[in-house]
C-alpha cells in the first residue's frame, strides 16, 4: 500500500497569552495542532521557559541545585539578572517563598515592593508565584497586582479557594492569572469558567493542571494535558482554550532520585548533578510533549536541554 | 477484526447451508465481524478467504520479539485512550572497533544497571552489535563473545551481508534482529533471517522508501520486521515515528504495520542530549532506541520515564501492603499510616526521607486508591484500618503507642481511636505531604 503522509486538522485552536509589556512582551499558545506537530498546522509561538528565583531558599537544597547560583542565592534580583545574562533566561518567575506563614511569613507590602524592584531590574517578562498558602497568597498576590499596576505580570496560582481575590486584582490592575486545578480535566475547565465569570477574558488566563514530577505523577499531568489539548483543538471547547503552564522546578528537585547520595542509594550512581538535571529536563520535555506552553524551571543546564529540543522540533 | 460484515460476506460461499450454525452466510459474516463466531465453523470457506480474514484480524502494528523482549502491538496515539502496551526497548551499542575493555564495560552496564520500583525491576533490554570494522570475522567474533556475556536479546548491525550472515549464524535460535535490509539487499537479508530464526530491520531514507519493500520481506517468509525510516535528528525522528503510527492505525497500511527503531546513538555525541532524544522517542512511538551507554545517572530518569508513560492509566500502580522502614527507624520512631496507591507512597516516602526523621510507614492495601478516594469508597476507614494495624505487627517494633493518620482523614480519628482501643493514641498528621518534614521534626 502506497504511503502518503497523513495530517490532522482540528476545528479549534488554543488561545494565546501575552506576558510583560512593550518590547519585552512575549506571547505563548495559539497552536492549531498537538505539540510540535509542525507537519499538521500552525504553531505560531514557541513554548517559553521561565527560570525561577526564590526570595528565600531551603537550606537543605542539594549542591546540584545551589551551585549554579551560589554567589547570588540570597539576592533574588541578582539571581534573576544572572539567569538572564549568563543563562539566557527568556522570562523570570519570582517564587515568593518567604511569604509562607509556616516560614518567614513576610508580608504583602514586602512582596509587592520586591516585585517592583525586580521589574525595574530585568528586561524580560515576569511571573510572580505565591507560596502555595491559600489565604496568604490571596492577600500577597492582590497587593502585588495593585502596587505594580499595568505591568502585565503573570500571577498565580489562583485556586478554587482564593481565585476571586487574585483574579479580581489581575482584572483591576492589568495582569494575567494562573488558574490552578487538581489534576483533572473537568476541574481545569471549571476554574476557567469561574475566573472568566469574574470578567477576566480567556486571553488573560493560563492553566496549571497540577504538575507531577517524573516518578511522582508525571503521567497523570501528561494525560490530563493531552485531554485538555484535544478538547481545545478537536472539540473546539472555548473554555479549554487557555494555554498551559507547569510549575515543575520545585517538584523535580525534591525527588528522592535527585536528593539521595550514592552512599544512601548506591544503585542511583555518583553524579548527582547529572541525575538532577535530567530529572528536571525529562519532566520538562514530557510537559511540552503533552501540551504545555510555559514551563517554570530551575537548573540552567536542564533549561538549555529543553530549549534545544524546542528549537529543533520547531525548526 | 478489521473487516465489516459485508466485506466478510463477500468472501463466504453464499450457499446458506447452515452448517456453521447460522441461518445464512450473511448472518455468519455478521457474527464474525462482531467477534461472536469462529471462522472454523464454516467447512467450505476457501484457503484464500481464510488468509484474507486472518490477515485482517491481525493487530495493526505487529508484535515483534527480540530475544525475550517484545515490542509493537500498540493500538492508540494517546495513552489515555487505552494504554500503551509494550514499552520501548532500550538497547546499548557496542562495535567491533572498540577495545575489549570498552565492550566489557558496556555489556557490564547493560547487565547490571537496574533499579527497583513498585516491585518491578527496571533495566535495559538489548545489545546492539555494530560491524564498524567492515570485517566479517571480527564481527562474528564479537557476536560470539556477546552471546557468552549477556542474556539480553541482540541486534546485529552490518552493511556487509556476509558479515550479517556470519553473525546471524552465530546467534542462530536466539531471536536476534538483523540490521538492516535495504531496498537493494532485502531478498538476501530476508533469506538469512529466515534461515537463522531472526527478525529484520527494513531500512530506508524515508517512510515512503521503507514502505515500498517491507512486503518483499514478508513474501520471503519473514514477518517480524522493524522499521528504520532514516531519521538522523530529533525532528526527523519525531516525524517518522508519528507518520508510521498514523499509517498503521489510521490508514491501516500493512506495509508500515511494524514497530520502529531509532539509532539515537548516531544522532548526537552529547550524552545529555542523547537522553533527551530518548525521552521523546519513548513518549512518541519508538519501538526500540539504541543508546551509546547504559549508565546509572541517565538510565534512572529514562527508565522511570518509560515506566510512567507505559503505565496503564486505568490501573493505578500499587505498593505491597506492609511496614516500610524509612531512615532506619527504631522503637521510638513515629508510625505513619497511608494507602498503597504508589504515587501516595512515593510522595510521602520522599518527604519522610528528606526530613531524615527515622519513621515507620504503614502501607495499607486499598486497591491503589489515594487517601481521600479510599476514604470515600469506605476502604480507608476506621473499622478496616484498625485490624490492619493490629495484623501488621508494628506494635512489636515500637515502644510507644502513637499512630499518625493523614490530615485529609482527620474526621475518622475518633472512630479509629475507638476501634484501636486504649493501647493506641491516634494523632492527626498533615494534609499535604510537603508539610511532613516540619511536622515530624516538631514531634
Ligand atoms: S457454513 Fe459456510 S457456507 Fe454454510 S451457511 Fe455457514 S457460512 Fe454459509
Amino acid at each position: 500500500m502506497a504511503f502518503s503522509a497523513l495530517t490532522e486538522k482540528y476545528s479549534g485552536k488554543m488561545g494565546t497569552l501575552t506576558i510583560g509589556s512593550g518590547d519585552q512582551a512575549v506571547t505563548v499558545g495559539g497552536q492549531a495542532t498537538m505539540p510540535f506537530a509542525t507537519f499538521d498546522g500552525e504553531l505560531p509561538n514557541k513554548p517559553l521557559i521561565a527560570m525561577e528565583v526564590y526570595d528565600v531558599v531551603d537550606p537543605e537544597w542539594p549542591a546540584a541545585v545551589v551551585d549554579p547560583f551560589k554567589d547570588v542565592i540570597n539576592d533574588p534580583i541578582a539571581w534573576a539578572k544572572k539567569n538572564i545574562s549568563e543563562y539566557g533566561a527568556k522570562a523570570i518567575c519570582l517564587q515568593l517563598a518567604s511569604t509562607d506563614p509556616n516560614g518567614e511569613n513576610k508580608d504583602a507590602a514586602y512582596a509587592a515592593d520586591l516585585v517592583g524592584k525586580m521589574l525595574a531590574a530585568i528586561d524580560v517578562p515576569l511571573l510572580v508565584w505565591g507560596s502555595g498558602n491559600v489565604e496568604k497568597d490571596a492577600e500577597v498576590l492582590a497587593k502585588v497586582c495593585e502596587v505594580n499596576e499595568g505591568k502585565n505580570l503573570l500571577v498565580g496560582p489562583a485556586v478554587e479557594e482564593n481565585y476571586k481575590k487574585i483574579a479580581a486584582a489581575c482584572l483591576g490592575y492589568g495582569h494575567a492569572v494562573v488558574s490552578q486545578s487538581p489534576i483533572d480535566v473537568n476541574m481545569a475547565k471549571q476554574m476557567n469558567i469561574l475566573i472568566s465569570n469574574l470578567g477576566l477574558p480567556m486571553e488573560k488566563i493560563i492553566m496549571e493542571p497540577s504538575t507531577g514530577a517524573l516518578g511522582y505523577g508525571v503521567e497523570y499531568s501528561y494525560s490530563v494535558m493531552e485531554r485538555i489539548s484535544l478538547a481545545a483543538l478537536a472539540q473546539n471547547d472555548d473554555k479549554m482554550q487557555a494555554p498551559i503552564i507547569n510549575d515543575l522546578g520545585k517538584e523535580c528537585w525534591k525527588a528522592r532520585e535527585v536528593k539521595l547520595t550514592e552512599e544512601e542509594e548506591p544503585s542511583f550512581g555518583p553524579d548527582m548533578e547529572k541525575r538532577g538535571v535530567l530529572w528536571e529536563a525529562t519532566t520538562g520535555i514530557d510537559m511540552l510533549l503533552s501540551g504545555s506552553n510555559l514551563l517554570i524551571m530551575r537548573n540552567p543546564k536542564a533549561v538549555k536541554l529543553v530549549e534545544e529540543c524546542i528549537d529543533e522540533l520547531m525548526a | 477484526m478489521g473487516l465489516t460484515g459485508i466485506q466478510i460476506f463477500k468472501l463466504l460461499p453464499k450457499t446458506n447451508c447452515k452448517e456453521c450454525g447460522s441461518p445464512t452466510c450473511l448472518a455468519f459474516a455478521m457474527a464474525l465481524a462482531g467477534g461472536k463466531a469462529e471462522l472454523d465453523k464454516c467447512p467450505y470457506v476457501s484457503d484464500e478467504a481464510k488468509a484474507t480474514l486472518s490477515e485482517a484480524s491481525a493487530p495493526p502494528i505487529r508484535g515483534v520479539k527480540i530475544g525475550e523482549k517484545k515490542i509493537g502491538e500498540e493500538l492508540v496515539f494517546y495513552r489515555h485512550e487505552k494504554t500503551f502496551i509494550n514499552p520501548t526497548a532500550i538497547a546499548c551499542l557496542v562495535t567491533d572497533e572498540m577495545d575489549d575493555a570498552e565492550v566489557d564495560a558496556k555489556i557490564n552496564n547493560l547487565n547490571t544497571v537496574t533499579f527497583e520500583r513498585v516491585g518491578l525491576e527496571l533495566s535495559a533490554d538489548l545489545l546492539a552489535i555494530r560491524n564498524a570494522s567492515g570485517d566479517a570475522g571480527k564481527f562474528e567474533a564479537l557476536v560470539k563473545k556477546a552471546l557468552g556475556a549477556t542474556e539480553k536479546g541482540l541486534i546485529l548491525m552490518s552493511d556487509n551481508v556476509d558479515a550479517l550472515e556470519a553473525g546471524a549464524k552465530a546467534a542462530n535460535g536466539k531471536g536476534a534482529l538483523l540490521y538492516a535490509a535495504t531496498a537493494d539487499n532485502c531478498d538476501k537479508v530476508a533469506a538469512i533471517a529466515k534461515e537463522n530464526g531472526a527478525s529484520v530491520v527494513a531500512k530506508g531514507g524515508s517512510v515512503e522508501e521503507v514502505s515500498n519493500f517491507t512486503s518483499k520481506i514478508v513474501a520471503a517468509g519473514v514477518k517480524d520486521i522493524v522499521l528504520d525510516c532514516g531519521a538522523t535528528d530529533l525532528k526527523s525522528m519525531f516525524y517518522n515515528d508519528n507518520q508510521v503510527r498514523r499509517a498503521a492505525l489510521k490508514a491501516k497500511n500493512r506495509d508500515l504495520g511494524f514497530p520502529t527503531i531509532d539509532l539515537i546513538c548516531d544522532m548526537t555525541d552529547d550524552p545529555y542530549k542523547e537522553a533527551m532524544l530518548a525521552n521523546v522517542a519513548i513518549a512518541k512511538y519508538a519501538g526500540i532506541i539504541v543508546m551509546s551507554d547504559i549508565d546509572k545517572e541517565r538510565m534512572l530518569p529514562l527508565f522511570v520515564q518509560r515506566l510512567n508513560i507505559y503505565t496503564d492509566p486505568q490501573r493505578p500502580m500499587v505498593m505491597d501492603e506492609g511496614i516500610y522502614e524509612i531512615n532506619k527507624p527504631g522503637p521510638d520512631s513515629p508510625v505513619i499510616i497511608t494507602t498503597n496507591f504508589a504515587l501516595t507512597y512515593f510522595i510521602v516516602a520522599a518527604e519522610i526521607e528528606a526530613s531524615r526523621v527515622p519513621t515507620w510507614l504503614l502501607i495499607m492495601d486499598v486497591e491503589g486508591m489515594s487517601v481521600l478516594t479510599a476514604w470515600s469508597a469506605g476502604k480507608f476507614v476506621a473499622d478496616a484500618m484498625a485490624p490492619f494495624v493490629v495484623k501488621s505487627g508494628i506494635k512489636d517494633k515500637i515502644s510507644h503507642n502513637k499512630i499518625i493518620i493523614p490530615g485529609y482523614v482527620a474526621q475518622i480519628s475518633g472512630e479509629f481511636q475507638e476501634e484501636l482501643g486504649s493501647e493506641w493514641e491516634v494523632v492527626i498528621g498533615t494534609r499535604e505531604a510537603s508539610d511532613l518534614p516540619a511536622f515530624l521534626k516538631a514531634l
